[in-house]
């Protein structure tokens, strides 16, 4: 603080006026106050106080000097001063500080120790006072060293502890007269304080180069990813990287679990280190095996120990530890997948022989060729095709050379194609029967993993009975095309016929109609005129016109029958065209049989008594009541019965009902009449049927009757049936079904 | 039996006069009173000037069919009483039916002897008669000769 040291200066020490209007009068001064204590020596004891108390609590050099500078001008009235020190270690001296000089080449003044020529350094190094006067001449100025005093005369005076070997620095000042001896004390106190300055600072410097240097350390040995540590011969830890550190210390607040494997790693090593274990081994390299306190895992080490000899500190054990988990788990891989690969090597062997088993039960030859197209592995099918058989006659012998001629051209085309697949057919020939072969050989190329051709591997199939085969399918196929053509033919026919047949039925259809119509029509055209004439006859027989001799009665009589005949025809023919229509009506009803058939004798009782035949009633008990048209029934059973009584004679006739042995009930109608033969048993039924065709026959009726009869029973869902023996009678019988029409 | 004496009136429509004549005169010798008409026209006039007991009907005929006649018989209040015998020579199935339907009360197929067509008129007329008051059953005969 020079402001504050200034001010100090000026309040307690007035007489320093003096001193600078005078600068070097206070010598003489001191040198008086020695002689004798006076005010002018406790004024020198006082300024001496003074510079000392400065220099308390000053550890820069630059500050320092500067004080000690202002202390000469203001204390010594030294006008001009300069200070040069010498760093430690450097060669060259600096200017720290300055006093008294405008310029600031002051500040910027250096002198460097390597420059021998210089006169300063002589001074320096001899450690003396040298003065240099004002320069006379040009020769003068250039034996002076430049410096911020230029022309002026100045003194240098070396800086330094008395025992130290080498100078601190200089002090340049300014002036013509001799240094006194104030000075001198001067130079002694400022050396010392100097030195001490100095001396201080170069500890600081290597403390903290030190310190510098041991941070370096532990970074470099932490920045080490494997595990460094220092122990004693004792194996106490005494430095440790980070990984060590991990590996070897826990705080008591760790986990138990991470502390007791820190023991166990703990234990571990001093065993490893004991110096007998050092000794024993004599490697310095031996495995570790420690566990990871982070989690548990083995870790595997290899261990590195150097023993070092410190004079200080004793000897210890440098220990590097290396990380081998990662090794050991590969070679255990390796070890593993060597295991595998042998492994893989059997089954490659296992799956080689089962190929070749393979190979040989395929029936078809399989050929395989090495790159060089020569023949590596054959099956037996193709060792048969090209190999001579034991015992082979001469032709034998050639047909197997041709085929391995054919083989082996094949396989050199294959060869030198780039084709990866080649499919191809060789004319090989039987070597037994000499019967031409071909052959449809696929062969494919094997390559390796770098693409070179290995092998190449050929089917051969025999064509012959493929080719026999496709013969025997195209002759099938023609029979086939040949029968599908005629059977499309016959279709086209059937349909042809079909059509032919539909058309024909329609035009049937309409034609039975279009008769049924007509007939229908002609009955109604009968109908009326014979209405009349019936009419007519009745009145007259019954007298309306007045009385009829008996000839007339008997002659009218035969109209009468006549008409009636006539009527019958009609509607027997009404009939018919009524049930080819569909236009005959059903009305169901449920009746019992023996009302019915007691109905229908009463109905003919007038012909029964004519004919002179007995009609019996024959009912079984157990016969059940009919559902079903009663109408059609009595019809039925009339028409049988009158016909019994138009074709019997002699003896009697019976209707009979009686219940099936399938629960049918059959109604028959018996005569002992002239019966009918076999051969008739059909034509009977027949439309206008009657056995004697001629124009004079016997018996009177249309024909129409049982063909009727037999229509109706089917609209019943029954049927009409017929036993009979010529000559002795017939029998007919309408089966109607129990359960009645449907 | 009616309100004009002890002979009972029937109608008789036919257009073929052998027949119509023939029933007549024997309706006549039977004791009937005996109106005659030979199409359906006239028919539905005769039925209300002579007040029938009963109608005989031919249902084939010109002008309006017996079909025809019928309906507008039973649809008029003044003839609606009258029972109307059918009589045809058609005797295919739907014929009966089709009279029915018409409102015929009774259906005869021709041929038909007289003295049967008279068994029928007395029975309808009876039947009609007993029932004046009540419903008529209509029945059906099918009086016809075999």
């Amino acid at each position: 603080m020079p402001a504050a040291l200034v001010g100090v200066g000026v309040r307690r020490h007035p007489t320093r006026r003096n001193g600078s209007a005078t600068p070097y009068t206070g010598v003489p001064r001191v040198r008086v106050a020695v002689e004798a204590p006076s005010e002018e020596e406790q004024e020198q004891l006082v300024a001496r106080v003074r510079l000392l108390e400065g220099f308390v609590g000053r550890t820069e050099v630059n500050d320092c000097t500067q004080y000690a500078l202002q202390w000469l001008g203001e204390v010594m009235g030294l006008a001009q001063s300069l200070a040069l020190v010498r760093p430690a270690g450097e060669q060259v001296l600096y200017a720290s500080a300055h006093y008294g000089f405008r310029t600031s080449s002051a500040s910027s003044f250096t002198v460097s120790l390597e420059d021998w020529g210089n006169p300063l350094l002589s001074a320096f190094s001899n450690r003396k006072q040298i003065f240099f006067p004002a320069p006379h001449s040009q020769a003068d100025r250039r034996r002076r060293p430049s410096t911020p005093f230029e022309d002026a005369p100045f003194h240098v005076v070396p800086l330094g502890a008395p025992l130290a070997e080498e100078a601190l620095g200089m002090l340049l000042v300014g002036g013509q007269d001799p240094l006194g001896p104030e000075l001198h004390w001067f130079t002694a106190i400022f050396s010392q304080k100097l030195d001490q300055i100095l001396r201080m600072q170069g500890l600081v410097e290597v403390d903290r180069k030190q310190g510098r240097e041991r941070s370096l350390l532990h970074s470099i040995i932490n920045a080490v990813s494997d595990p460094i540590l220092l122990t004693d011969t004792e194996g106490r830890l005494l430095i440790a990287n980070q990984r060590a550190l991990m590996l070897f210390t826990a705080s008591e607040e760790e986990s138990e679990g991470r502390r007791g494997a820190v023991r166990m790693n703990n234990m571990l090593l001093s065993s490893a280190l004991s110096s007998k274990a050092i000794e024993e081994t004599g490697a310095t390299r031996r495995e570790l095996l420690l566990v990871n306190p982070v989690d548990g895992s083995d870790l595997v080490f290899e261990l590195l120990s150097t023993i070092t000899e410190d004079p200080r500190q004793g000897s210890g054990v440098v220990s590097i530890l290396r990380n081998v988990t990662d090794l050991r788990r590969a070679s255990e891989e390796i070890e593993e997948n060597y295991r595998k690969m042998r492994i893989a090597e059997a089954q490659a062997r296992a799956e080689s022989d089962r190929l070749n088993l393979i190979i040989d039960s395929v029936a078809d030859p399989i050929v395989v060729t090495d790159a060089s197209g020569a023949t590596s592995l054959m099956n037996e099918p193709a060792e048969r095709l090209f190999t001579i058989p034991y015992e082979a006659s001469a032709i034998e012998q050639r047909w197997v050379q041709a085929n391995d001629a054919h083989f082996s051209s094949f396989i050199a085309g294959m060869l030198v194609s780039a084709d990866q697949r080649r499919v191809g057919e060789i004319g090989l020939v039987d070597p037994k029967t000499g019967e031409a072969m071909p052959v449809e050989a696929i062969a494919g190329k094997i390559l390796s993993e770098h693409g070179e051709l290995t092998a190449v591997v050929t089917i051969l199939h025999d064509q012959r009975e493929a080719i026999e085969k496709a013969t025997l399918y195209e002759q099938l196929k023609q029979a086939s095309d040949e029968l599908e053509r005629k059977i499309q033919a016959a279709t086209a026919d059937i349909a042809q016929q079909n059509e032919l047949l539909r058309r024909q039925a329609i035009e049937l259809e309409q034609a039975s109609a279009l008769k049924s119509q007509f007939l229908a029509n002609m009955s109604h055209e009968f109908r009326t005129p014979l209405n009349a004439m019936l009419g007519y006859t009745s009145m007259m027989l019954q007298g309306v016109a007045g009385p009829m001799p008996a000839s007339a009665k008997r002659q009218l009589g035969r109209i009468e029958s006549n008409g009636r005949h006539l009527l019958t025809i009609i509607n027997e023919i009404l009939d018919i065209s009524r049930i080819e229509a569909g236009r005959m009506p059903l009305q169901v009803s449920r009746f019992k049989v023996p009302e019915l058939l007691s109905e229908v004798r009463a109905e003919l009782e007038p012909i029964i008594l004519r004919s002179k035949l007995t009609v019996n009633l024959q009912i079984d008990k157990d016969v059940p009541p009919l559902t079903t048209d009663r109408q059609k029934v009595k019809q039925i059973l009339l028409n049988l019965l009158s016909n019994a009584l138009k074709f019997t004679h002699h003896g009697g006739i019976t209707i009979a009902a009686r219940r099936g042995r399938d629960r049918n009930v059959h109604l028959s109608v018996t005569d002992t009449g002239i019966g009918i033969a076999p051969a008739d048993h059909e034509k009977i039924f027949e439309d206008f049927r009657q056995l004697d065709n001629s124009p004079t026959r016997a018996y009177g009726g249309t024909g129409l009757g049982l063909s009727i009869c037999r229509r109706l029973a089917q609209m019943l869902d029954g049927r009409l049936t017929l036993q009979s023996q010529q000559g002795r009678g017939s029998t007919f019988t309408l089966v109607l079904p129990f359960k009645g029409r449907k | 039996m009616t309100a004009k004496g002890s002979r009972p009136r029937v109608l008789i429509v036919d257009d073929y006069p052998d027949a119509r004549e023939m029933y007549s005169e024997y309706l006549q010798f039977s004791g009937f009173d005996v109106v005659e008409a030979t199409n359906g026209m006239e028919a539905l006039q005769r039925a209300v000037d002579a007040s029938p007991d009963i109608i005989l009907m031919d249902l084939s005929l010109p002008v309006m069919d017996g079909w025809e006649a019928t309906r507008r018989l039973k649809a008029d209040k003044r003839t609606a009483g009258i029972p109307v015998v059918a009589l045809t020579g058609h005797a295919l199935a739907g014929i009966s039916e089709g009279a029915r339907m018409a409102g015929c009360d009774a259906f005869v197929t021709k041929p038909c002897l007289p003295e049967d067509l008279v068994k029928e008129i007395r029975r309808v007329l009876d039947e009609t008669s007993s029932s004046r008051k009540g419903r008529r059953s209509g029945k059906y005969a099918k009086n016809s000769i075999h």
